[in-house]
């Protein structure tokens, strides 16, 4: 076992990471629109870097006596090979190999505790300063102990792969670090690299590959504690429904049942096993208050274009008028989406001797252990949460309630317990992808080009009402940040274009799902532009470029366009082989994307064959893991928006299982994805989310392209479907 | 008592007959390489073989593996002998999450014992478990390599046998 080094905790600064937060705290001022816009733009390109706790360098490192550096990282790894690319840029400055790192998500008592979740695309991007400058801290201070204990001058020490060289002698860093209780600060560090890299930009697999494909158990559900009990919880199944009485006298009797615990709205089940759980929890006769009864129609009377809050997040030029005969007006809809990610929620909990552990995939460290803290009413130092893997987050992990849940089964029971969602929890329960409803507008000028454009739509929360954010940022910035992702015109040659949010506040919980507002925004901006295109009887790219004005960002998202067209021989007509292209471009946090989709309809299905893509992401720290980003990205968002959809009825949110909610199989997926990676900035910008902006549209357009039919709700597969019905019967 | 053999070791357990036989695997036997996805054999995280062939154990009771034999993801190879999927899951970087990679890796395995060189076509019939993260495309190409490497094998152990 590898023994843990003792060091002292002094303070180092760590420059860079923490100012724009600072900025954010200029707050009095920002309360009138325009400001707030700019805000708000200003957000939506600035990476958000590491907000936390712990930035002493011997806390995110250990090193063991076998020389392996253990880096406690404060972003989990939920499969986009963030450790991977995190392992990279410590390899880079610490002079280490791959194999001498190990990466683990950082225990809450471990002190290295991330204010900022994991979460918007930004682990990458928002360690790359902080965490190399961290590395060559580490470094020095290795540097410095090596040059006492070797009896050498600091400048002639040069290091190789984990050991520091003086002349002819040499020592690994977990020697030089053996018996060290007080590092001694270097009062000036040089900075990290910029070039010359020998394992950033390189494609190196993934440090987790062996574990993920031998079976390790490295999952938040893999997790065992000695004598522990498992569980099963009850909770509403209807939306808006309360609690009125339950009947568990049968439950608490069945074979293997420890306890049966009734806390405010839900039920627990605590037994010897989790199936003895389960089959218990289908004893319990709950009777439910449903107040109001909920329907799509009634929702989607909630939700309108005009209806609750009003933000404009964009407002240059003149705005159209609906009695101007030019503008043409269309609607475009998204519905609510699940998480489904593939490992349930669940946590393993140890409650004893007022002291809390909980190991568990959380997205969010310190938010779970606030909450659970306050729920038990602990001092956070008494929590210890400890991530493990997580199967899938997608921002389903953000919310964290059942931790609490978890930790209070096991002070019932006085035992470790481990709590399992069921699948129809998950898809109930889920903190769901809001619907969204768009209104676009937009008028062709004389020389056949738009002139101006105008993005009208309305949303459930994403960001409004999230544990995750502090409250002050969103009084500040006016608008819902997550709704708002890929809603502003990034066509920033359009003089006139505008962008206003209709903030509705649903009856079920939404929250973030993987890109946010983006794949719905961007189907509706990108779809209507695309049929702009084409009443102007122009090529749908050129269209676009043409739009664009003369700033940095215009240039980027220029490029990808450019790129994404030429590399997929883009060409309006559909083929012989009765294929056709959808083209359609966005840019989420920095990194623009553009997509082309090859798109046939066989026996009345869409199907996708293949998908380029261009995108720019900056620097690529592992390209490998960009392109697979790519891929996953156009791949989920393919399967949102051509299949995937929840449904509302009598108060019920179903389906309840995979199959009947769609999610796209192997046979959906285009069997060719070809990716290119442009390198329009010199630092690493967000990677995981940005892909997914175009795909929908992409689809969509392809598909107006064969067909003729415009689609203009998602699933596209359901809008397709019913635009043939109508057909027949017309 | 229930008897079988897993990854090659001959087991008793004592559990309710008609308990799932991903629950024996996973809390029972202590190998948690299956996964829990859905519950209704609905996803495909749970595959494991029973005999060599792909079954989804969170609806297959343990009553039914009496007398049979069990494979799991640790059984299936590994790091010093892969198996080919295995192999050609790790050369073609396939798992993001990873959670429904030992479904589809045990899925795959089964369907190169029936069908050595799987089209498109039977990747499309066979392969039908979920991923969320969407690693479909690297898994085709990983099943295609898995055959090659394969037949490859299949080659050395005949040229083996042979000298």
């Amino acid at each position: 076992m590898a023994e843990k080094k003792k060091f002292s905790r002094r303070k180092f600064i760590i420059r860079g990471g923490l100012g724009t937060i600072g900025v954010v705290s200029v707050g009095t001022y920002l309360s009138r629109n325009m400001l707030r816009r700019t805000l708000l733009e200003t957000m939506e390109s600035t990476v958000l870097p590491y907000d936390g706790t712990g930035t002493e360098a011997n806390l995110w490192f250990e090193l063991t006596k076998e020389n392996t550096l253990i880096f406690h990282s404060p972003k989990v790894e939920m499969g986009q090979g963030t450790f991977t690319g995190l392992a990279q840029m410590i390899a880079e400055e610490m002079d280490l190999t791959m194999e001498q790192i190990q990466v683990k998500g950082a225990e809450s008592a471990s002190g290295v505790v991330d204010g900022m979740a994991t979460g918007g695309s930004l682990s990458i991007a928002g360690l790359w300063q902080p965490l190399r400058e961290m590395a060559v801290m580490m470094r020095e201070m290795i540097k410095l102990e090596a040059s006492k204990k070797m009896g050498a001058d600091l400048a002639s020490l040069t290091t190789k792969e984990g050991t520091v060289v003086a002349g002819n002698k040499t020592m690994t860093y977990a020697q030089i670090a053996e018996g060290v209780t007080e590092w001694e600060e270097p009062s000036e560090t040089p900075a990290p690299k910029t070039s010359d890299f020998k394992f950033i930009g390189k494609p190196i697999p993934r440090i987790d590959l062996k574990e993920k494909v031998f079976g390790a158990p490295i999952y938040g559900l893999d997790a065992e504690l000695p004598d522990m009990l498992f569980a099963a919880i009850i909770r509403p199944d209807r939306v808006g429904a309360t609690f009125k009485s339950a009947d568990t006298s049968k439950a608490s009797k069945m074979p293997g049942v420890v306890k049966v615990v009734q806390i405010d709205d839900w039920i627990g089940i605590v037994a010897q096993s989790y199936p003895q759980a389960l089959t218990a929890k289908n004893e319990v006769k709950v009777d439910w208050d449903i107040p109001e009864k909920w329907d799509e129609n009634k929702l989607r009377e909630a939700l309108q274009v005009g209806k609750g809050d009003e933000f404009a997040s964009q407002k240059y030029g003149s705005k159209l008028k609906d009695e101007d005969e030019k503008v043409t007006t269309m609607e475009f809809s998204s519905p609510i989406g699940a998480h489904a990610q593939m490992e349930p929620n669940g946590a393993v909990a140890h409650y004893q001797d007022g002291k809390v552990t909980i190991i568990l995939s959380t997205q969010v460290v310190k938010v779970t252990r606030e909450q659970v803290a306050d729920a038990l009413d602990l001092d956070e130092e008494n929590v210890n949460i400890i991530p493990t893997q997580l199967g899938g987050g997608f921002g389903r992990r953000l919310n964290t309630y059942h931790a609490i849940q978890a930790a209070q089964l096991s002070k019932e029971v006085g035992k470790p317990v481990k709590y399992i969602f069921t699948r129809q929890e998950e898809f109930q329960n889920d903190l769901f992808r809001p619907p969204t409803q768009h209104i676009m507008k937009g008028k062709l000028g004389e020389n056949g080009y738009l002139e101006a454009l105008e993005h009208h739509y309305a949303s459930g929360d994403v960001a409004i009402n999230s544990a995750m954010l502090p409250a002050f940022l969103l009084t500040i910035v006016g608008t819902d940040i997550g709704a708002s992702r890929g809603a502003n015109i990034m066509y920033d040659g359009l003089d006139n274009r505008r962008t206003v949010q209709w903030h509705t506040t649903l009856p079920f919980s939404t929250s973030w799902w993987r890109s946010l507002g983006l794949l719905a925004n961007t189907f509706a901006i990108e779809s209507f532009i695309d049929e702009m295109a084409l009443t102007a009887g122009k090529d749908p790219v050129d269209f676009r470029v043409k739009m664009l004005g003369k700033e940095d960002l215009s240039k980027r998202i220029k490029k990808v366009i450019e790129i994404v067209a030429e590399k997929a021989g883009y060409k309006e007509e559909a083929s012989s082989k009765n294929k056709a292209m959808g083209f359609a471009a966005s840019i989420d946090t920095g990194s623009p994307a553009a997509h082309v989709a090859e798109v046939s309809i066989e026996k009345g299905k869409i199907k996708v064959h293949k998908v380029t893509c261009a995108f720019d992401c900056g620097l690529a720290v592992n390209p490998n893991q960009v392109i697979a980003q790519c891929e996953g990205a156009i791949t989920m968002g393919m399967s949102a928006a051509m299949f995937e959809r929840m449904n509302l009825e009598d108060s019920e949110l179903t389906p309840i299982i995979y199959g009947p909610y769609k999610i796209a199989l192997m046979k959906h997926a285009p069997k060719e994805i070809d990716v290119h990676l442009i390198q329009g900035a010199d630092i690493p910008l967000p990677v995981g989310e940005p892909p997914m902006g175009p795909i929908g549209a992409a689809i969509a357009n392809a598909v107006r392209r064969l067909t003729g039919k415009r689609l203009t709700t998602i699933p596209l597969q359901e809008a397709y479907d019913v635009a043939m019905k109508e057909k027949e019967t017309a | 008592m229930i008897s079988f053999t897993i990854n090659g070791k001959k087991q008793k357990v004592e559990v309710d007959e008609n308990t799932p036989l991903l629950w024996v695997v996973r809390d029972v036997l202590g190998l948690k390489g299956t996964k829990f996805g859905c519950g209704k054999a609905a996803c495909g995280a749970c595959t494991l073989h029973v005999d060599d062939v792909a079954v989804r154990s969170c609806s297959y009771a343990v009553k039914y593996a009496e007398g049979k034999e069990i494979t799991t993801i640790e059984g299936l190879g590994d790091e010093k002998t892969p198996h080919p999927v295995q192999q050609a899951w790790i050369e073609e970087v396939v798992p993001q999450c990873g959670y429904c990679q030992p479904g589809f890796m045990m899925a795959t395995a089964a369907l190169l014992k029936k069908n050595p060189n799987p089209t498109d076509e039977d990747i499309d019939k066979n392969i039908v478990n979920v991923c969320r993260c969407g690693t479909y495309y690297r898994m085709r190409k990983a099943i295609k390599k898995a055959a090659e490497l394969n037949a490859k094998n299949i080659d050395t152990e005949d040229v083996e046998l042979n000298s």
